[in-house]
């Protein structure tokens, strides 16, 4: 039950600085705690999280063990030109979601 | 010309003194009121409120067939929009032919071994909490209103005795923090009157979705009691009397609490 949630505006004039808002369900287990039988629970995080607007990179962080499960991440970027920002999020287990808005620019 | 503007006025200053003598009236708070503002920003804003990703999981639940039946939510229930706005605000309830009460939970359950043939989903278990949200969600800002079954007096009553009663190591009643000290501090953290308005709830320190029996056996836990089991009809008896006394406050699921 992987699933994601974006705050970004659908349109934006050229040039305007636009905050995007990404929101993805995840436990982000840290690998330092025990379960309930004694045994560490195996490490479960998010490592990188990116956002491409058409294709060229203009966000991305690494995440560490310390961040909270669910991680919010909001960012600011400048409207250049219309188009589909793709975001993706990958970890540990073969984690891979991926989101996209379009937003248009005029 | 001027007749209608004075009588106007003067409607104006009754329905005002009116209101503010209703909300006077009414010392009741929750929980969402002491909060932060950043808080109640991120609870009020639905793309940062991570219970919002619950009740999009829900949705995907309520659409999906299961069991034997084959039958999704929504082939019996169609879109809940129309079909569950305001049956949160109305649970615990007793459903037809039964004698206990049952709440929203208990109440998906019902549907999934009744109607869907499928296995009950467990206390606690991420799809139930999602399909919990996503139910409670259309009733999102409806006031709670629970129904006027007179077997519910019964329970209600048993509610309130255990409401009111004090147990466990520390000698505690919930009555002695959320009816006689709510408002003060018990350490960093206010203490709530404890309306179940916010339920179910993404809770900080959980980092992740809960039910009001989950947030029941903390408080018991932490009056160094005996948990009851998630079944018991002791939870069931409290969440009746708790929505009784949360009579007509909205409810605003998925709430946040630190």
């Amino acid at each position: 039950m992987a699933n994601a949630l974006i705050n970004a505006p659908k349109t934006a004039r050229r040039g305007d600085t636009i905050e995007i808002k990404a929101l993805i369900l995840h436990p982000m287990e840290t690998g330092f705690r025990p379960g309930t039988n004694g045994t560490i629970i195996p490490r479960n995080i998010i490592e990188k999280f990116s956002a491409r607007w058409n294709g060229e990179e203009i966000f991305a962080m690494s995440f560490s063990p310390a961040i909270a499960a669910n991680p919010f991440v909001s960012f600011f970027t400048v409207a250049r030109e219309s188009g589909r920002v793709d975001f993706l999020w990958t970890g540990d287990q073969d984690f891979r979601v991926t989101e996209s808005v379009i937003i248009t620019v005029t | 010309m001027k007749r209608p503007g004075f009588g106007l006025t003067l409607v104006l200053v009754f329905a005002a003194s009116f209101a503010a003598a209703q909300g006077g009236g009414d010392k009741r708070r929750t929980g969402y009121q002491d909060m932060s503002a950043a808080l109640q920003q991120m609870a009020d804003d639905e793309t940062s409120n991570p219970g919002l990703l619950f009740v999009k999981a829900g949705e995907v639940l309520w659409k999906q067939p299961a069991g034997k039946a084959n039958k999704a939510c929504a082939d019996c229930h169609g879109a809940v929009d129309t079909s569950m706005k305001g049956v949160a605000a109305r649970y615990p309830a007793i459903p037809k032919d039964a004698d206990k009460p049952v709440d929203l939970e208990g109440r998906i359950n019902l549907c999934r071994t009744g109607q869907q043939q499928a296995e009950a989903l467990k206390p606690e278990s991420e799809d139930l909490l999602a399909l919990d949200a996503y139910v409670t969600h259309a009733s999102r800002s409806l006031p709670i209103a629970p129904p006027a079954d007179p077997r519910l007096a019964r329970v209600r009553e048993l509610g309130k005795a255990l409401f009111t009663r004090r147990e466990g190591q520390l000698n505690l009643s919930c009555a002695n923090c959320h009816d006689d000290n709510a408002g003060k501090k018990l350490a960093g953290a206010t203490i709530p009157q404890g309306h179940p308005t916010a339920y179910p709830v993404y809770r900080s320190e959980w980092q992740t979705l809960g039910s009001l029996k989950r947030r029941l056996r903390n408080c018991v836990i932490g009056m160094r009691a005996e948990a009851y089991a998630y079944d018991s009809a002791e939870y069931l008896a409290l969440e009746v009397y708790l929505m009784d006394r949360a009579k007509g406050l909205k409810i605003e699921s998925p709430g946040i609490r630190p």
